[in-house]
């Protein structure tokens, strides 16, 4: 990873970008097991300007989840901080967190995290629930946003009667609901068969061309990463391995 | 998160494991039905009491007695009154002075005494006692066979279901079915009785001086047609209804019967004016009972009125109902052992849920929220089943206990109330004791970390 670093060094010494999403300054997680320390995320700096496909690599238990769960302010950091769109994170009090969660961030999981007792539209409706949205608009939100992953039909299904791409779309359908400004994505086509997954990839990469959406996506498929960011962030034992551009991915994007 | 949405989502949580929170409902309805069941018993044993008390005619009345009574030694009274020897006479008079009190409906004296009466030439020794007009619509006379006197001096007697048993030779033998007064009354509607008694004459001639009262006796006797006979308890409250045969009052004072009292207050009486043992007052109302005791007690009398009694009674009944209440709720308390543990297995159950949703925005209050509504919807819903639940077990043995009743010749009863209080009680403390039980699981679920949840398989 010799040329990760040379990246890293690029992207860290200079002062951050001013139309950054999200910006991490020496962020540092770490859990206690007894005696031993884990350091799951050990000094991370880097910044993601608005509007960015990001991909974060690295092999399992490098911290790229600890990094994603920390962006989504599912967790808090040991030290350090996650500034995002000028809000450190680490300051927000649990219901501005929450807040955060509800309107700023959509979240994508490996394992869907549709709740198994509601239909897909009312998965779909349940963040604007907590987000006080009026019931009718609702109703017609989560529609339209079920049009436009393919699940119209799907609407009254429960998750388990329905393919693990179609619940991915469903979660991603979920995820934008709010019309947040950044989506964070754990590993989203690790369940999935390479074609579903191609199709889940479109969708995101999709929402990132046109709505202009931050994307920030955690995968440890080098070539899918390759293939849709347009920025590749490498993570090992917690540290910032590599940074780079990845211009085959804009390619991609403008020849579908 | 908004109040409909949050009763929503609770519901469908609830329905979700249908099973187990229907398990914990009934748990719940159980306590509040052995709440209500045990208040009702409690409430209606009182309301059993009162009406007991106010058929006895005597809730509205006053029993006023000279502080001369020696009946009265010992009772706790004012003790700034003077002593009994020198404390005022209870006479005509002062009758008329206590008929004059604000709030008053009418006094009058307690005529009773002891006498011979003869049916078909046999005697029958008896209390006899004197009823006013107004005892016509005393619930206690309410069921008597014939009528009431035909006027306030009629020479016409009402007599008592045992005395009738007497006359006709029919008393029951114990641990037999009582007769029904329906049946004695007909041989004896509108025969006569001959009353012996000792009739109180002034001794002087009219228009000679008199330095003080004083009569002669003189034995009379007073033939009177029976008008009705009356199913009356001669143990109930102390009043007229203790004796087993009734005349008309005025015809009563007419006939100057000797009483007890006329020789204790011959030494003291001024006139030959008939002096009472005790005069019955009537009051407006129950409650201005009190007033009107105080305003005869201020005039050197003793007073004594049923609402002392009730008053005592309701005391106990205020004790039996906290001590009945605290052992329904002990079922309650159980059931919200229950609430605890169903809650807490939800919260293990559904970790993943809750943190899925505090991933995609619930906040910690939302959590909480949607455990407070379960544990509210379950406490909404055992209670309304409890109470009828409670009801419907009151409605049983209060059935069971009346088919009882008549097997052993008693009149069924209803002993047993639930009033809209304790319906909306029951709901409320419910609902409360359920929001009570959700506190530390609702507590818990919203402070559960989203990454741990998340993480939960």
């Amino acid at each position: 990873m010799s040329q990760s670093s040379v990246a890293l060094g690029n992207f860290t010494a200079g002062p951050p970008a001013a139309a950054s999403a999200i910006r991490l300054e020496e962020l540092r997680r770490h859990y206690s097991m007894g005696s031993s320390v884990i350091r799951a995320v050990d000094g991370v700096s880097l910044s993601i300007p608005a509007g960015e496909f990001a991909a974060l690599l690295g092999s399992s238990g490098s911290g790229k989840s600890s990094v994603l769960n920390l962006m989504a302010g599912l967790d808090r950091p040991t030290s350090g901080s996650v500034i995002v769109h000028g809000r450190d994170l680490a300051r927000l009090t649990r219901q501005e967190l929450a807040d955060y969660r509800l309107r700023t961030v959509g979240m994508v999981f490996q394992s869907f995290n549709l709740i198994a007792s509601m239909s897909i539209a009312e998965n779909v409706e349940l963040p604007m629930r907590f987000a006080e949205v009026d019931r009718n608009r609702r109703d017609a939100l989560a529609r339209e946003a079920l049009c436009r992953v393919g699940l119209e039909a799907r609407m009254k299904h429960r998750p388990s009667e329905l393919s693990g791409g179609e619940q991915q779309r469903a979660a991603l359908a979920r995820a934008l609901i709010n019309r947040p400004k950044i989506l964070l994505a754990d590993e989203p086509t690790g369940n999935l068969d390479s074609h579903t997954g191609t199709e889940i990839m479109n969708l995101i990469r999709e929402f990132n061309g046109q709505m202009g959406m931050t994307v920030v996506m955690v995968t440890h498929e080098r070539a899918l990463a390759e293939r849709y960011a347009q920025r590749l962030i490498f993570l090992a034992d917690g540290k910032l391995a590599g940074d780079e551009p990845n211009s085959a991915a804009e390619v991609r994007k403008e020849t579908p | 998160m908004k109040l409909p949405d949050l009763t929503e989502l609770a519901l469908r949580n609830l329905r979700e494991s249908v099973l187990r929170n229907s398990l914990t409902t009934i748990g719940i309805s159980v306590g509040v039905a052995s709440l209500v069941a045990m208040l009702s018993l409690g409430i209606g044993l009182q309301q059993l009491a009162s009406r007991r008390l106010m058929k006895s005619g005597l809730f509205d009345t006053v029993v006023v007695t000279s502080r001369r009574d020696l009946r009265n030694l010992g009772r706790d009274e004012d003790q700034t009154a003077p002593p009994p020897g020198e404390s005022r006479i209870l006479d005509e008079p002062t009758r008329q002075e206590i008929e004059r009190l604000p709030n008053v409906l009418e006094a009058y004296p307690d005529i009773r005494f002891i006498t011979e009466l003869r049916y078909d030439d046999k005697p029958h020794m008896t209390m006899v006692a004197a009823l006013p007009e107004s005892a016509k619509s005393n619930d206690a006379f309410e069921n008597v066979q014939g009528h009431f006197f035909s006027s306030d001096s009629a020479p016409e007697v009402i007599i008592q279901k045992a005395f009738a048993e007497e006359l006709l030779g029919t008393t029951p033998k114990p641990g037999l079915d009582e007769t029904d007064v329906k049946s004695l009354a007909p041989p004896l509607l509108g025969k006569e009785l001959v009353m012996h008694y000792a009739q109180r004459a002034p001794a002087s001639a009219p228009g000679q001086p008199s330095s003080g009262a004083s009569y002669s006796v003189i034995s009379r006797e007073q033939k009177l047609t029976i008008v009705g006979v009356a199913d009356l308890d001669p143990e109930s409250m102390r009043g007229p209804t203790r004796a087993r045969v009734f005349l008309p009052l005025k015809l009563a004072e007419s006939l100057n019967v000797m009483q007890p009292t006329d020789l204790r207050e011959i030494t003291r009486a001024t006139t030959d004016q008939p002096v009472y043992s005790s005069v019955s007052v009537r009051v407006k109302k129950p409650a201005e009972v009190q007033t009107v005791e105080s305003a005869i007690k201020k005039m050197g009398f003793n007073t004594y009125s049923i609402l002392d009694a009730s008053r005592s009674i309701q005391q106990f009944f205020k004790v039996l109902d906290v001590f009945l209440g605290i052992f329904g709720s002990l079922a309650l308390a159980v059931a919200f052992v229950g609430i605890v543990n169903t809650l807490v297995m939800a919260i293990l159950e559904r970790r993943r849920e809750i943190g899925i949703m505090k991933a995609i925005g619930a906040s910690d209050a939302d959590v909480k929220r949607l455990f407070f509504a379960e544990a509210g919807a379950m406490g909404i819903l055992g209670g309304v089943v409890g109470v009828a639940l409670g009801w419907a077990i009151g409605q049983v043995i209060n059935a069971g206990t009346n088919v009882y009743l008549r097997r052993q010749s008693f009149p069924p009863e209803h002993f047993w109330s639930v009033p809209w209080w304790l319906v909306a009680f029951a709901v409320v403390f419910s609902f409360v004791v359920s929001l009570a039980a959700g506190l530390y699981p609702a507590g818990r679920a919203a402070r559960l970390d989203p990454v741990q949840a998340l993480r939960y398989e």
